[in-house]
């Protein structure tokens, strides 16, 4: 059950080497052992994981089984989850029990996937190492000093660690990409409005996008498959088909043209990453790729505009917690105004006040003009050069991050800084773009991901590219030794099983 | 670009976020260095050029106004910090 494909898992559940039960109890295990390091998981579902892995194994038997029936999954404890705590990391919906589950969640129940538990996360999804958590820090299990990357920072560790074959994540600024980067994982963000956000908790709705971690691409496209598609239920999501995300998979490469943003490799970039990323264009050129180089002249006014948009969407979606209808509520509150203050001041942590109150000036009277419209109009300058850029070439390759994994405590003294680690992740979510992260090589012992960027709507061909990398390298095949499987354990669980 | 303490208040109730006292500094302190970074917009003219609200321009997709909703009140309130008789509660808000 150890460093399969869910390809394998799934032939394996049929072909009866092993149950859903099993493989769930495998994780369930390594979780229990594992997670007091690691911090992956808010809340661990025990009971549910096997009720369902029961379930997937009466389909299997009855001959009913899809292509995930009975593999197990994590969520990010945004996705709403029908009777199961979802906490967003934050004090303010601690007591919080979902009534009813995430449509992403649902399809995925639907294909029969045990959930394993809710995966830790910076708070309301702000922020780029999962410090911001009120449950604690994530570890990175390459170095556990390191930060995970966030936001979705428990959901690749889970992945990368193997506590989960998969699980699930959203993207806002790059909250799979670069946390899928900094652990060594593989993570696809969809086209903005290919999966819907009902039941995600929102951060900044015109930006933030569901999305899959992997162990590998082919792994991605299963799982994206079965979770992407319209809902009704999301004003945002895009009436259009879903093609077959594994149809294309092997694809040649042969003529493929891809570009390389100069931008996307200026003085901010780490020169042990820039030399992962150039060896894998290298790698590409062998594939028969050809590379092109292009410019996408406004990638520096990515942070600026982003840092008000998200903030601005933010201070409004946030003002829902008013310690009324769910969440925290304050002690002995004088009267209304009392409460709001003080519910949202105790329970929200520094990150998501200081983004609230910069959504709140930003869209204060009188301001709204030079901060909130200006930042809308470089958005089409951003959205813009990516139009130009793919008129020339089919994918965009680059970093993901300018840096490998950071120590915990590094950044979080400064605000500033940390969202510098997000240029080149950005711009997609303004854009709306589908965007990857591989795994291409360690630089300082850490892992480094590469990002391909698709047009919209071209996930199948992203995947493509990233699954063709991925025959001809074996970087998503590493895993943190620390946290390899026990083989003699294992091996004398079988046998007591016999 | 910098905020002055008495403006992070201003924010801050217009947020209703309850600040201590000894942490304005610090908001002040982080909210100008935030809006420092966000003008670096001011160099670019963007004169005629139409504001991106929506990642694909799509517009806002209207449906039939029907009930879809099937009552789960008590499901729902079952979350509220206070409720009675099927009503939320909230401190007095008329004398």
């Amino acid at each position: 059950m150890e460093n399969k494909s869910l390809k394998e898992l799934s032939a394996g559940l049929k072909a009866g080497d092993f149950s859903s039960v099993e493989l769930t109890q495998f994780h369930l295990d390594r979780i229990a052992k594992y997670d007091n390091d690691l911090n992956a998981f808010i809340t661990v579902t025990n009971e549910q994981a096997l009720n369902m892995a029961q379930s997937a194994d009466e389909q299997i038997a009855s001959g009913n089984a899809g292509a995930l029936t009975g593999i197990p999954i994590a969520y990010k404890d945004l996705f709403c989850t029908d009777g199961v705590r979802t906490s967003c990391a934050s004090k303010m919906l601690d007591n919080f029990i979902a009534p009813y589950n995430a449509t992403a969640v649902e399809k995925l129940i639907q294909a029969g996937m045990p959930m394993l538990g809710k995966t830790n996360m910076d708070e309301f999804a702000m922020g780029s190492s999962n410090e911001n958590s009120y449950y604690g820090a994530v570890k990175n299990p390459w170095d556990l000093e390191r930060v995970p990357g966030g936001s979705s920072g428990g959901s690749a560790v889970a992945v990368a660690a193997n506590l989960a074959p998969v699980s699930l994540g959203t993207d806002t600024g790059g909250s799979i990409r670069q946390p899928a980067s900094l652990t060594g994982i593989t993570g696809i963000k969809p086209t903005y409005g290919r999966v819907s956000r009902f039941g995600m908790i929102a951060y900044a709705s015109s930006l933030d996008q569901g999305g899959v971690f992997a162990s590998s691409a082919e792994d991605c496209a299963l799982v994206l498959q079965s979770m992407s598609g319209f809902d009704v239920k999301d004003s945002t999501s895009v009436e259009r088909d879903v093609p077959d995300f594994s149809a294309g998979l092997n694809d040649s490469l042969q003529g493929v043209k891809i570009g390389l943003p100069r931008e996307f490799f200026d003085e901010g970039l780490d020169s042990s990453v820039a030399d992962v990323i150039q060896n894998a264009v290298n790698d590409y050129k062998k594939l028969g790729a050809e590379i092109i180089e292009i410019s996408l002249p406004n990638t520096h006014l990515a942070i600026p505009s982003y840092y008000v948009i998200a903030p601005a969407e933010a201070s409004s979606n946030l003002s829902r917690f008013d310690g009324v209808r769910y969440g925290y509520r304050c002690e002995d509150p004088v009267d209304l105004t009392d409460m709001y203050m003080r519910s949202r001041g105790d329970a929200f942590g520094a990150e998501v006040k200081r983004r609230i109150m910069t959504g709140t000036y930003a869209l204060s009277a009188g301001y709204y003009d030079a901060y909130y419209l200006k930042a809308q109009k470089i958005r089409r300058l951003i959205s813009d050069d990516f139009k130009q850029a793919f008129k020339k070439v089919d994918v965009i390759l680059g970093p993901v991050a300018p840096e490998t994994a950071f120590k915990i405590g590094e950044k979080s003294d400064d605000p500033i800084s940390m969202y510098l680690s997000d240029i080149y992740t950005l711009s997609l979510n303004l854009a709306g773009l589908p965007g990857m992260s591989v795994p291409a090589g360690f630089a300082n012992n850490m892992p480094v991901g590469l990002q391909i960027i698709g047009n919209h709507f071209e996930e199948a061909s992203m995947l493509n590219i990233a699954h063709q990398y991925q025959q001809a390298t074996d970087w998503h095949k590493q895993t943190p030794e620390a946290f390899a499987q026990d083989k003699v354990t294992q091996a004398n669980k079988s046998k007591e099983g016999k | 670009m910098s905020l002055t303490p008495e403006e992070v208040k201003k924010i801050a109730f217009l947020a209703r976020l309850s600040i201590q006292e000894e942490n304005i500094e610090q908001y002040s302190q982080d909210l100008s260095n935030i809006f420092g970074l966000v003008e670096q917009m001011n160099a670019t003219d963007v004169k005629n050029i139409t504001p991106m609200a929506h990642p694909q321009d799509a517009m806002q997709r209207l449906r039939d106004d029907v009930v879809t909703e099937e009552n789960q009140r008590e499901k729902l309130l079952s979350n509220a910090p206070l409720s009675e008789d099927g009503l939320f509660l909230v401190p007095k808000v008329l004398d």
